[in-house]
This record gives C-alpha cells, structure tokens and sequence, in this order.
C-alpha cells in the first residue's frame, strides 16, 4: 500500500468519517466561520481526503482554522461531518514527535489578566498530543 | 432534591462568579449542587478523534461517581457539559470506548451510560420549571432587553446534546422571560465567538465577536447573557462595555434576591 494511501485511510480511522458519502451540496463551506480565513474549504477538505492527498492538508492553512464550532458537523446531511476530519488530520500530525503547534514555553506571551483557564486546556488539547 | 455537581477548572478559578450565583440561586429553589469529590478537568473540548480514550477518562470518573450515588450529574459551564454529556453517550453506545474506558477504570461494576446528565439551564427548565422560577423571582428583570448567546457546545451536534432545536432555540428565552426581562431574538446568537483560537489568533475570534456583537445590538439587546466563560472572554474583547456580557447565574440570582448576599462575602 502507498504511503498517500494509508495517511489517508488512518484520517478515516481516527475520524470515522467515510469521504465517499459526501454529495457536495456546500453546506460545510457555507456555514463555516473560519471560511475566509481557509486556503482549503471544508468541502474540499473531503475530496482531499477521497483522493488521498493528505499532505496538502496538513500543509493547509485550514489546519490550525477550524473552531470545532461544530457547525459543519450539525448541518452536514450525509454525515461525513468535514470538522471530524480536520481534527483528523490535525491528530496525523500531532502524533508525531516534535510536531506539536503549541508551545508550553509561548503560553506567557499569550496570556492576559482575564484568559480563563478554559482557554489553556482547550487549546493544548486542539494543538498538542 | 439533591443532585452531583460538577463545576469544573474555571469555574474555581476566573469564573468563580458563574459558580458561586449557581450555588446561591439553587439554594432559593430548593435543590442542592453536592460536588463531586476529587473531580477533574474535563479537558475543555470533547476530543473528535475516534480512537482517543485517555483524554474521556475524566469525564468517566465524575458520571461513575454520580451513578454510585444515584445522582443525576449537573453542569454550568457550557464546555464541562457539551464534553461530559457527549463522553457519556460514547459510554452508552459505542462499545469499543465503553470497554477500553472500563479496561483503564477497573471499577467493580462497568460504567455504560447510565447517569443523566443536565445543564443548569435544564434544571430550571425541566426540573424546577419556569413556571415555578418565575414565582420566586422577588426582584424581576422589568425593562431589561436581554440577549441570549448559546454558542456553539450547548446546542451542536443536537442529537447528542439534545438541549434544544440547534438552529431556533428558546430555552434562554424562556429563562429570561421567567426572569420578568424581554428576550431579543438575534441572528447570531448561536454562531461561534472563536473559541480556543483566540489564544494563538486573537484577530480572527475578534473579527467573530464583532458580527454576534453587532447583530444583537442592532436588534436592541443593551446586555448579553451566556453559560460560557470562554465565550465570556472573548465576547468582552469586543463589547468595549456597551453591551455588557453577564453569566446567566448573575442575573437568575439578581432577580431571585440573592446577589448582594453573594457578592458580600
């Protein structure tokens, strides 16, 4: 099996999302909040996966843009759910040693008088294995 | 009645606030919030990825001890609820989690589900009833336009949340109509403030709070209410203080005559 292939069969593992059902109607792309801000839509992102190209995903500026605001995820209706595999690919990379996309050392730096603590633990779960 | 209470991280620390008005307006409708003990955090998102186990531990642990009580479990924090909530309907009905969580647990009966879990919000619309608030509302809320922000992690995804219609909820409303205050009715009141991207993208949560803010304003809100402090945060990046963002605990204990007792202590 081609290295392509298998990243791409272990994001429909971790998400447990089946790209092939996807009839691509848009309704993700319409209802993302992060849409702007995205070099790769949520619709695209399935046939990314479908067509096995994960590594232009995880090179994506779309990664680290999605909000799990979920509403792709509620709206989808053939159930392939596009945030499911954003956080999937996001997984893929920070499995890996030395990938993580946040740094216990910059959390200072970020930090205001009002940042609840619900902030940290959200974002080192999103960015960190 | 008595019910396991599970404050979760921020709730002890920035959002003390949130808690301790939950506390003092569940004294006034007679039910009692028993922590559970040696709780721990519940990790701030519900983790997507199938194959995570460690990172739904916690969640276990609080919905076993409230079964081993016989306890209904409640939330305030939208965040603590949405990742507790959607652990336990994992524990329910998928069973590859249920066995490996109970494989780590090695508890003398398996957990599968069985504890309930309610919001704040739940309780006082399916336990105490609104009808039931609004007789003990002593100070009501007249005049005040009031705009409710759920957000994302009390309402999506609805099949496992099941707290309300994802797309036209009421339950905020209907809480703020209990308190004698008029619910405004906005477009964005369930759209995302950003969430944890406002660590590392403060613009970009910015830019979202900008468009909830406008759109209650424009359709008259003069405060916003929410069960989020992550929300919170956020949202009060962009208020500048001319909609102020209250908890909704703040208000409920406001007009149910014990605010000042709390905010004395």
């Amino acid at each position: 099996m081609s290295s392509e292939k298998k990243q791409a069969e272990l994001v429909c593992e971790i998400s447990g999302v089946n790209p092939l059902k996807c009839m691509k109607c848009g309704k993700c792309s319409a209802s993302c909040p992060s849409f702007d801000e995205m070099d790769i839509k949520p619709h695209q992102f399935v046939s990314y996966v479908a067509n096995e190209d994960i590594e232009s995903l995880v090179k994506s500026k779309s990664l680290w843009k999605c909000l799990s605001c979920m509403a792709c995820i509620e709206r989808c209706p053939r159930d392939v759910k596009p945030g499911k595999l954003i956080d999937a690919a996001r997984q893929v990379v920070v499995r890996q040693r030395g990938q993580d996309y946040l740094q216990p050392d910059d959390v200072p730096e970020l930090l205001d008088p009002e940042t609840p603590q619900q902030l940290l633990v959200s974002a080192f779960r999103r960015y960190r294995r | 009645m008595k019910y396991s209470y599970y404050p979760g991280c921020t709730l002890r620390n920035k959002a003390k606030a949130l808690d301790d008005y939950a506390r003092a307006s569940a004294a006034v409708l007679g039910f009692e919030l028993e922590e559970i003990e040696e709780w721990q955090c519940c990790g701030g998102v519900y983790p997507l990825g199938t194959d995570e186990i460690a990172t739904k531990l916690s969640s276990v642990r609080a919905l076993n001890a409230a079964k081993e009580k016989g306890q209904e479990l409640v939330t305030v924090c939208s965040a603590c609820h949405h990742v507790i909530k959607r652990v336990n309907d994992d524990m329910k009905h998928v069973e590859d989690i249920r066995t490996r969580a109970n494989n780590y647990m090695q508890l003398d009966t398996p957990y599968a589900g069985e504890t309930n879990v309610l919001h704040y919000l739940e309780v006082l619309r399916d336990r105490v009833g609104f009808d039931k608030l609004k007789e003990k509302v002593v100070n009501p809320l007249k005049g005040k336009k009031i705009g409710a922000y759920y957000g994302c992690l009390l309402l999506r995804p609805g099949k496992i949340l099941a707290f309300d219609d994802p797309e036209n909820p009421v339950i905020m409303e209907d809480f703020i109509r209990a308190l004698g205050a008029e619910p405004v009715v906005y477009p964005y009141r369930n759209e995302c403030c950003g969430g944890y991207i406002s660590l590392k993208e403060k613009e970009l949560s910015e830019n979202l709070c900008e468009k909830i803010v406008d759109s209650a304003a424009g359709f008259g809100a003069d405060m916003l209410i929410t069960a989020c402090p992550l929300c919170m945060y956020n949202l009060n990046k962009k208020t500048d203080g001319t909609i102020p963002v209250y908890y909704f605990t703040e208000l409920l204990a406001e007009a149910l005559g014990v605010k000042e007792e709390v905010d004395d202590r």
